[in-house]
């Protein structure tokens, strides 16, 4: 197959990495909340004040990392609205979730559009940590291993939440507040604590997903930019059924689909990116048809805790 | 019982506690003073404000008044973390472990966050306490798949590695067999042998002479009578039992509980705490319904053996046992053609307990009982029977019709009848209106929707009839039904069973969260039922109850009939034997 | 000070006033509260909020052309909100309406042309909603029956239909129906004459009429009928309504079914009414939209009507105030936003929680 040469692939797995890293950090953003028991509807909109407030911070000081730490802060305050409302409050997960969604949407692109108004100025590419070697193998050498260091942070975070989850007290506390919330209580943790932490680390996360797509993904922010990632977070988190390396394969499949369009254009084939943006969803309900069956999750997810009741 | 312990400071002291909720004074002026080296009973029917109580030396809720003072000191517990801190452990009746985490992980929540939990650390120590007490535990075992015996060890062991002096015991029997609570009954006198205090709650009298050095009794919310080791240990258990009846259920009960309700009934709001609503009078001057059947016998002091003949395993259609003097004998019983409800070997599927071969058959105007602990296949019987739930195999039959295929509304409107024990769970819909829930099982037929139109006014008059035959009290029969109180909310589901052409009726757990009048008044309903002519299915935990209403017993274990008894005088015996497996 | 003796209300009539003036009070207060808030950032961003609500007022109530675009923009709105009614009140969170929708209003696009051209116009436009409801509810079956038969959480599956609705239409709009005579990729156009009749002699489409009819008999069904008790008794209490002996996955499915077609019908009644035809990635994404103001309004259609209204006018004349006064039309997002989180709130506040389909 003459389809497979070096310039492709090496365009699609680049492509790949790029579009499934914020829905890496998305996915596991979420399996954390999810774990928790809090059914994180607002990550969307998590994703997107990481978007712009990362472009925000990275344009005007020009520093990438220091964006990227900016769009992570944006994303936590979104999040600790979310923890505010639905878990200290107790408010409806999804109903806060979708109004979070939604003021995202809305004051980003107001923002930007008071800012920047009909123009998308473009950030500079971000400087790459090459790994000595590695990165001289082919397709996969720039790839993987000659980005910036975000991708190796976000790439680290799966091997050391999958740890967090097995080997602290923290991870034991997450599983609890999911499953029996008032057993964690009994036991002397505070719910509502754990909860809270889950939630903001899962914007913190999100945000720096966010902050990714808008700086070193198109290195601009358009309004509405996450079009939908977070909601694949979530698609991701649900079926990973809280294992972090099931979220990498899926942000992985999802991103090279995304990218493979771009990648059939650089040896020039045409197919309108529909369709291939298509397979990710038909194959996740594909699979949904096949092994169906009740997804175990959490049993206390989206049921806001409240002491003394059951 | 020990002898009386050299007097030692106490360990916790609740001083003049009071705790409200809207509508209801839950406790009022309640002291609680706990000691080292003894097990504390706290006593007190379905409402009297015992797990509210205790739900604050939990950490659970904060007294609106008074104090609690922990080693002398007076102290906030405002969290069960801090209640764990300060030493005060509770086992609660609903299990309190994570069900997806192994035993050992369980031990181990609470931990600082960032550190890995010293699984090696802990597992020594878990050791080191199994043997101390004489327990056996598999650390690394899944809690969801340990019976409710087990997961209680493990909340004692969690209690006491996380080094408690109190140990509250929130009805630890009500989940065990016999034999379970026996076994628990030695584990308290080993604990209370270290030191510790111990806390049980219970709404069951025996267990408190059986178990108590200490017993303190709460009717209404308030503390009415304390009896201390050494008045305990001087009294036999009839004077005893006599004492605390009196202080339970007091002389002036009638005047108290009828003011009570009229204040709380206005409000009609739900708690917790199902408010004791009732104009029935407890049957003085011995108010426990007990003994109606089973007259002064004391199962405990019994020591009459089970002759094997009185058991038939495994099957129940063997001719019974000729009772002496029983309303019902053998032979009509088990005339196919007397039956209003007889099953032929049934089987159902079902991942907890599946049911094998159940054979039974229920003459009209029969009671029934089924006993056995809970989760031994009864709610999946009663399930089954009502066409909630697909059958593997075997035959329903309804006055000799088949109805093993017909779905529950058909098999309702043919007169089998079905009286949840899940009130809010399944039976109602809280957020629902009163009349709405009345005709639940009946949507769509005439007369109260005609062409799938809903005719209002129909349903309401309905409502108001069943409302004023049942006296459910309610302030509008337009008033959701979750804000009516527990024993208004059983009266709408009897309603409701027992209205129109009812035939067969399994009521299950009937009484379970209701105060004794409540009881009272459902177990006469059930009474009423049979003698009008219904053959009634009574599924209970409680094995009193069923001596004092069935005129036979079946046993249900593993999710099998293991056995069918005629309710006479050797009843007890067979019947706790069965249960157990022994 | 009032004369003459004034009968005192019954205790019932005194509760039911006491229940509605609440329930005004619960509705409305987040209303104004975010329309002041939302003032503010207005004052942050250099506008009078006082002028662009006067301006957003004018444009999309008082002047007779923007009061007609109000109301023509009630329409798919209106099916909207009936379409998550049904849904909501049976405990579904049918989260996909932005795909059905597409995809009804690509279907009528698709159909609409080449029908037109052989049949009454009457029956061609008739025939377009009938397939583009159908279509939405075909949308809407794989997860229905995975949610009935395998407990499979519909949230997920929404979503993923709904994302594989859009890029489908987009496909389909691209690669099958699309347009030769034009450059850019879009269906065939519906002339004019063809479209849904306009109201009297004003620019409104008749579609309208077909949302509110919707929204009425939906309401009328929910509260009157054994359909939408028993959808209720699921929705409320799933475990009741098996202890009842309600069909439960039948329901569920009957549910999703009539949902999701409402939702198809609002993207054909969009398509007929007003658009005429389907541009490559377009997607109003009204669904999400409507959810907050399905939540205002309790589930009860009459609220949600006056509730549509009212945000048909922000956004009409929000419109319009863009161009104006330099304040985007996203601005209406964040009002809407405002609104649904003082609206938990106030719930909260009041005691009461919002209680949607629990998931």
């Amino acid at each position: 197959m003459s389809l497979f040469t070096e310039p492709f692939l090496t365009a699609l797995v680049l492509g790949a990495v790029t579009a499934g890293l914020p829905l890496l950090l998305a996915g596991l953003g979420e399996q954390m909340s999810e774990r928790a028991g809090v059914l994180n509807v607002g990550i969307e909109g998590m994703m997107l004040a990481g978007a712009y407030g990362g472009f925000l911070v990275a344009y005007r000081s020009g520093s990438i990392p220091l964006g990227l730490f900016g769009g992570a802060t944006c994303g936590g305050l979104v999040a600790a609205l979310m923890a505010l409302f639905c878990v200290r409050l107790a408010l409806s997960q999804i109903v806060v979730g979708i109004a979070l969604t939604l003021a995202a949407e809305g004051l980003t692109a107001l923002l930007h559009h008071v800012q920047f108004s009909q123009t998308y100025p473009r950030l500079p590419a971000a400087a790459t940590l090459p790994i000595p070697l590695l990165s001289a193998m082919p397709v996969v050498g720039p790839a993987l291993f000659d980005r910036p260091l975000i991708v190796y942070l976000a790439l680290a975070c799966v091997p050391a939440l999958s740890r967090l989850y097995r080997e602290t007290h923290f991870g034991l506390a997450l599983q609890a507040a999911g499953d029996a919330p008032a057993a964690l209580d009994a036991a002397g943790v505070d719910v509502l604590r754990t909860r809270m932490a889950a939630v903001l680390a899962t914007g913190v996360l999100a945000g720096t997903g966010g902050a990714f797509m808008a700086e070193i993904g198109a290195g601009l922010f358009v309004p509405f930019m996450t079009n939908g990632a977070g909601f694949i977070g979530i698609v991701l988190a649900m079926l990973a059924r809280g294992r972090p390396l099931w979220v990498l394969w899926g942000a992985l499949l999802f991103g090279m689909c995304l990218s493979l369009a771009t990648a059939l254009q650089v040896v020039g084939v045409d197919i309108p990116s529909d369709v291939i943006q298509m397979i990710p969803f038909a194959a996740v309900m594909a699979v949904l048809v096949a092994f169906g069956r009740r997804a175990s999750l959490p049993a206390a997810l989206g049921v806001p805790y409240r002491r003394g009741e059951r | 019982m020990t002898a009386a312990q050299p007097r030692r400071d106490p360990l916790v002291s609740m001083r003049g506690i009071t705790k409200r909720f809207p509508g209801v004074t839950a406790n009022e002026n309640v002291d609680l003073v706990l000691r080292p080296g003894e097990v504390h009973v706290l006593l007190g029917e379905n409402g009297a404000g015992k797990s509210t109580l205790v739900g604050m030396l939990a950490g659970l809720q904060q007294p609106d008044a008074g104090t609690i003072s922990i080693g002398g000191r007076s102290e906030r517990i405002d969290s069960p973390g801090r209640a764990l801190a300060f030493g005060i452990g509770t086992v609660f009746q609903h299990s309190m472990l994570v069900p997806s985490l192994s035993v050992l992980d369980n031990l181990a929540l609470g931990g600082s966050w960032w550190r890995k939990p010293d699984r090696a650390g802990l597992v020594a120590r878990l050791r080191e306490m199994c043997r101390d007490i004489g327990i056996e535990v598999d650390p690394d075992v899944v809690v969801g798949s340990l019976s409710l015996g087990e997961r209680q060890q493990v909340e004692i062991l969690r209690a006491l590695l996380r080094g408690s002096q109190v140990l509250i015991l929130d009805e630890a029997t009500a989940m065990l067999t016999p034999k379970g609570a026996e076994d628990l009954g030695v584990l308290m006198r080993r604990l209370v042998a270290r030191g510790l205090g111990v806390v049980l709650i219970t709404h069951k009298l025996n267990e408190a002479v059986t178990y108590g050095d200490r017993i303190s009794v709460l009717r209404l919310g308030r503390n009415v009578g304390e009896i201390g080791p050494t008045a305990l240990a001087s009294l036999d258990r009839k004077s005893a039992t006599d004492e605390i009846v009196r202080l339970m259920f007091g002389v002036d009960s009638r005047s108290t509980t009828e003011e009570a309700s009229d204040r709380r009934d206005a409000h009609a709001i739900n708690t917790s705490n199902p408010p004791p609503v009732s104009e029935e009078q407890p049957e003085s001057p011995s108010p426990l319904w007990r003994g109606v059947r089973g007259e002064g016998r004391d199962a405990l002091t019994d020591a009459f053996l089970c002759p094997p003949t009185q058991v038939f395993q495994p099957s129940p259609l063997t001719p019974l046992h000729k009772g002496e003097g029983n309303s019902f004998h053998a032979s009509e019983i088990c005339a196919a053609c007397s039956a209003a409800l007889s099953v032929e070997h049934l089987s159902v599927d079902d991942p907890l307990m599946p049911l094998a071969d159940i054979s039974l058959r229920v003459a009209p105007g029969e009671i029934l009982g089924i006993a056995g602990i809970d989760g031994n296949g009864q709610k999946q019987f009663a399930e089954a029977l009502a066409g909630q739930r697909p059958v593997r195999a075997g035959t329903i039959r309804l006055d000799g019709h088949q109805v093993g295929q017909l779905d529950v509304a058909a098999r309702h409107a043919l007169g089998l009848r079905y009286v949840t024990d899940d009130r809010l769970g399944e039976g109602t819909v809280a957020a629902f209106p009163l009349a709405i829930n009345l005709v639940l099982k009946e949507i769509g037929a005439r007369p109260f929707w005609v062409g799938g139109w809903q005719r209002s006014a129909t349903i309401d008059t309905h409502a108001r009839k069943l409302v004023a035959d049942f006296d459910i009290r309610t302030p509008d029969i337009q008033t959701p039904i979750g804000k009516l109180s527990g024993g208004n909310i059983q009266r709408a589901l009897l309603a409701r069973e027992l209205e129109g052409p009812a035939r067969v009726v399994i009521f299950a757990k009937p009484t379970s969260g209701l105060d004794a009048q409540n009881a009272q008044a459902t177990r006469r309903r059930i009474r009423d039922a049979a003698a009008s002519g219904v053959a009634a299915l009574l599924i209970s935990t409680d094995l009193e109850e069923l001596l004092a209403v069935c005129d036979r017993i079946a046993v249900m274990r593993q999710g099998r009939i293991v056995g069918v008894v005629l309710n006479d005088g050797m009843a007890r015996q067979c019947v706790g034997e069965m249960m157990s497996g022994a | 000070m009032t004369t003459g003796r004034v009968e005192a209300p019954t205790r019932r009539e005194a509760d039911l006033y006491a229940t509605s003036s609440r329930t005004i009070l619960l509705a409305l207060a987040p209303i104004l509260v975010a329309l002041t808030l939302a003032g503010a950032l207005l004052l942050a961003l250099g506008v009078d909020p006082l002028t662009y609500y006067g301006y957003v007022l004018q444009r999309g109530l008082l002047s007779p052309l923007g009061f007609e675009g109000t109301i023509t923009r009630m329409a798919p709105l209106l099916l909207l909100a009936a379409s998550l009614i049904v849904a909501f009140q049976a405990g579904i969170w049918n989260l996909g309406g932005d795909g059905q929708f597409l995809l009804g209003a690509l279907t009528a696009a698709a159909a609409g042309p080449p029908l037109a051209a052989h049949l009454p116009v009457s029956a061609a436009l008739l025939l377009c909603l009938i397939v583009g409801a159908g279509v939405g509810a075909v949308w809407a079956l794989l997860p229905a029956l995975l949610r009935a038969y395998q407990g499979v959480n519909e949230i997920i599956t929404t979503l993923m239909m709904s994302f594989l609705g859009v890029s489908f239409a987009n496909v389909l709009v691209k690669l099958v129906f699309r347009d030769t005579t034009t450059t850019v990729p879009q269906t065939r156009t519906l002339p004019v004459a063809d479209r849904l009749p306009r109201l009297f002699d004003t620019t409104v489409t008749s579609g309208v009429l077909i949302g509110l009819v919707a929204i009425v008999v939906v309401q009328l069904v929910i509260t009157r009928t054994a359909f939408g008790l028993r959808l209720r008794v699921v929705g409320a209490n799933a475990r009741a309504a098996v202890h009842a002996g309600l069909p439960v996955p039948r329901l569920v499915v009957a549910a999703f079914v009539i949902s999701a077609g409402l939702a198809g019908l609002a993207g054909a009644v969009e398509i007929l009414g007003v658009e005429g035809n389907v541009r490559a990635d377009w997607n109003p994404a009204f669904s999400l939209t409507v959810v907050p103001l399905v939540f205002l309004a309790r589930f009860n259609g009459f609220a949600a009507i006056f509730f549509v209204f009212l945000f048909s006018v922000l956004s009409i004349g929000g419109e319009s105030a863009a161009h104006r006064m330099g304040v985007p039309s996203f601005f209406n997002l964040v009002i809407v936003a405002l609104v649904l989180v003082l609206l938990a709130l106030a719930e909260y506040l009041g005691g009461r929680r919002l209680s949607g389909p629990v998931a």
